[in-house]
């Protein structure tokens, strides 16, 4: 299993390399703005290619075959509370589908553990906040869908798996018109289904 | 092909309907008028109408004018006399109160429910009418005949068209007793709600079709985006883009053929063209962004849309046909939703600026930016089908609110309402000659 996923982030890896040259050089489109590719800053992606992937095969992420050994069923891995998977809220900038380093890990253990359960499918349902225009904050939530699937494949999940939707900013979490309002609407959910 | 056409849709928990509502939106004249030339409304004459008349014309009118921002109604309690002919006036006394114009009316019952209804509006500088109409009208269109009054008096005083008797469209939203959204038309001041739809999950983007028949929109009833046609009238609804990923904002061509929708089924979100009929698509542009919120220039030539391709939200125009893109938003970090005026020279635009977002003009010729409104969350603008309003939605505590705001920046009102929470208004083409 292990095996498996850190051969499946390199060909990510190499695939989304190719895209981004391929973007570079093959478009007619001028690229204005090179510091993010479809929602995923590269510098991001380098961190992939780099220290994490050595941390992987040097055996100290032990969190993917974790969920291998453990006898607990998916229900019950996500029934934990306190546990990384419960965390099932992943949170952005303002008009941004930038996942943090922090959201990184977080949606890393999603990824290994919907990989190692091919009976586990999640609903990403992205939103956010009430600032600006209604269609381009549709946009928005399904770029930030989208930069969380990403991760979630990258880690081995399948397409089958994954199923992404944009609410934008009709279905908020908190009312009010705060900063403290938006930056909890600002968000990507992860809905999972045991089938 | 056809065959797509005729998927009817029908939900057990979609409320389908094009039924009166009670809870109609009221009207708040939230700022004065200045420079707006004065006018005078005289209460119309009702003595002879048997039954007692269910609207106060002369009420209407002064409201619709006054929100023009064009016209200032002189008040009730300040007028000198109440004449109903032309005859019956003294003019002194109107110069004397300050007024440059009057209007003056009767409504008579022909048979039970049947009204004739005469007004005349009269220069009071010149001692003379500038025009008198008759109009034969019904119980149940008394209201749109008064707007007709408004329509006809405004044209004559600015030489513009006025647009008092169409429709606008909304969404409703219901947050007690479970989440509610409601797609509802009703007349430009708000009166005569009609819900055209009611769905436990969101509905968005209204879009009119040319002839004001039709409402095209976004509805998530199978939770996930769509978007259908809805034929007012009839109730006749039918799906007309459900692939994977978004399908929304759609704007309909000025010819009535195309739709211009947004689909994320090829990659990120771009622009597409599809005939109504024939539900062929053309991809009109080819972006790893976000290109969204198509709308169509008055010629049906080229389509205004937004864009974050250059890192953040701004407005581009592309040729219906295809072809590069053009910025045409460079002032502030974040411009979109444009709506185009009537005569293709300006657009009306979401515009943030040091995370306030105001509803702004821009003269497309000169790149001239005027901002319109003084709130922080407003959005949804929308140009009246003459060129001279745009209504918007904003915020007011808890709940969405829509405005109108004429394009001087002189006239704004607010259509209130008590039980929820409005937004993305867009003001219905005029109404054809019956």
């Amino acid at each position: 299993m292990k095996s498996f996923n850190v051969r499946h982030k390199f060909l990510f890896l190499c695939i989304t390399g190719l895209f981004i040259t391929g973007c570079q050089t093959g478009s007619d489109e001028i690229i204005e703005d090179s510091t993010t590719v479809d929602g995923v800053d590269q510098s991001q992606l380098g961190g992939f290619g780099g220290s994490d992937l050595t941390a992987l095969e040097d055996g100290s992420d032990g969190s993917a075959i974790a969920f291998g050994d453990e006898t607990d069923s998916p229900q019950a891995m996500l029934d934990k509370a306190d546990s990384t998977l419960s965390n099932r809220v992943i949170y952005f900038q303002f008009d941004s589908a930038k996942v943090s380093e922090e959201s990184l890990n977080t949606l890393e253990e999603h990824g290994s553990f919907i990989a190692s359960n091919g009976n586990v499918s999640v609903r990403l349902e992205g939103h956010s906040d009430e600032r600006g225009s209604r269609e381009y904050n549709i946009a928005l939530g399904d770029r930030r869908a989208q930069s969380v699937r990403r991760i979630l494949m990258f880690q081995g999940a399948s397409v089958d798996q994954l199923e992404t939707i944009s609410y934008g900013e009709e279905q908020p979490a908190m009312s009010g018109h705060t900063d403290d309002a938006w930056s909890k609407n600002r968000r990507v959910e992860l809905v999972y289904q045991v089938n | 092909m056809n065959r797509l056409l005729k998927i009817f849709i029908s939900l057990p928990f979609l409320m389908l309907a094009f039924s009166p509502l009670n809870a109609a939106l009221t009207i708040e004249i939230s700022e004065g008028t200045e420079g707006a030339l004065p006018i005078a409304v005289v209460p119309f004459d009702t003595s002879k109408v048997a039954s007692q008349l269910s609207e106060d014309i002369a009420q209407i009118v002064t409201n619709d004018l006054n929100r023009s921002g064009v016209l200032t109604v002189l008040s009730r309690n300040s007028l000198p006399a109440t004449p109903y002919y032309s005859h019956e006036v003294k003019y002194p006394a109107w110069r004397a109160a300050g007024q440059d114009y009057l209007v003056v009316g009767r409504a008579m019952e022909k048979t039970t429910g049947q009204y004739e209804i005469q007004f005349q509006l009269l220069d009071v500088l010149k001692q003379k009418q500038l025009i008198g109409y008759s109009l034969q009208t019904t119980k149940r269109k008394l209201r749109a005949s008064a707007h007709d009054i408004s329509d006809l008096i405004y044209q004559k005083i600015t030489g513009i068209r006025g647009a008092f008797n169409t429709r606008i469209a909304y969404i409703r939203a219901q947050r007690n007793q479970g989440r509610k959204y409601i797609l509802q038309v009703a007349d430009t001041d708000g009166f005569n709600a009609q819900t055209v739809l009611e769905s436990d999950e969101p509905l968005m983007s209204p879009s009119w079709s040319p002839d004001g028949d039709s409402l095209a929109y976004v509805s998530f009833e199978n939770r996930r985006p769509e978007i259908f046609i809805q034929h007012l009238s009839t109730a006749k609804r039918s799906k007309v883009s459900g692939f994977k990923g978004i399908n929304s904002a759609p704007s309909w061509s000025p010819n009535g053929e195309f739709l211009a929708l947004v689909l994320s089924k090829d990659g990120g979100p771009d622009i597409y063209l599809m005939n109504v009929e024939s539900k062929r698509l053309t991809r009109l542009t080819r972006h790893r962004g976000i290109d969204t919120e198509p709308v169509w220039s008055g010629d049906g030539q080229s389509i205004i849309f937004t864009s974050d391709r250059s890192g953040s939200p701004q407005i581009y125009e592309v040729a219906a046909t295809g072809g590069k893109p053009r910025r045409i938003t460079f002032e502030g970090q974040y411009n979109s939703a444009a709506s185009i005026s009537p005569d293709g020279k300006y657009i009306a635009m979401v515009h943030g600026e040091a995370g306030q977002f105001k509803i702004a003009q821009m003269e497309l010729d000169t790149g001239n930016l005027t901002v319109l409104t003084d709130s922080t969350l407003d959005e949804s603008p929308s140009f009246a089908p003459n060129g001279k309003m745009v209504l918007y939605a904003s915020t007011r505590g808890d709940n969405g609110v829509l405005y109108a705001v004429s394009v001087d920046g002189r006239g704004k009102h607010k259509l209130s309402d008590q039980t929820g929470d409005i937004r993305e208004p867009v003001w219905g083409p005029y109404k054809r000659k019956q």
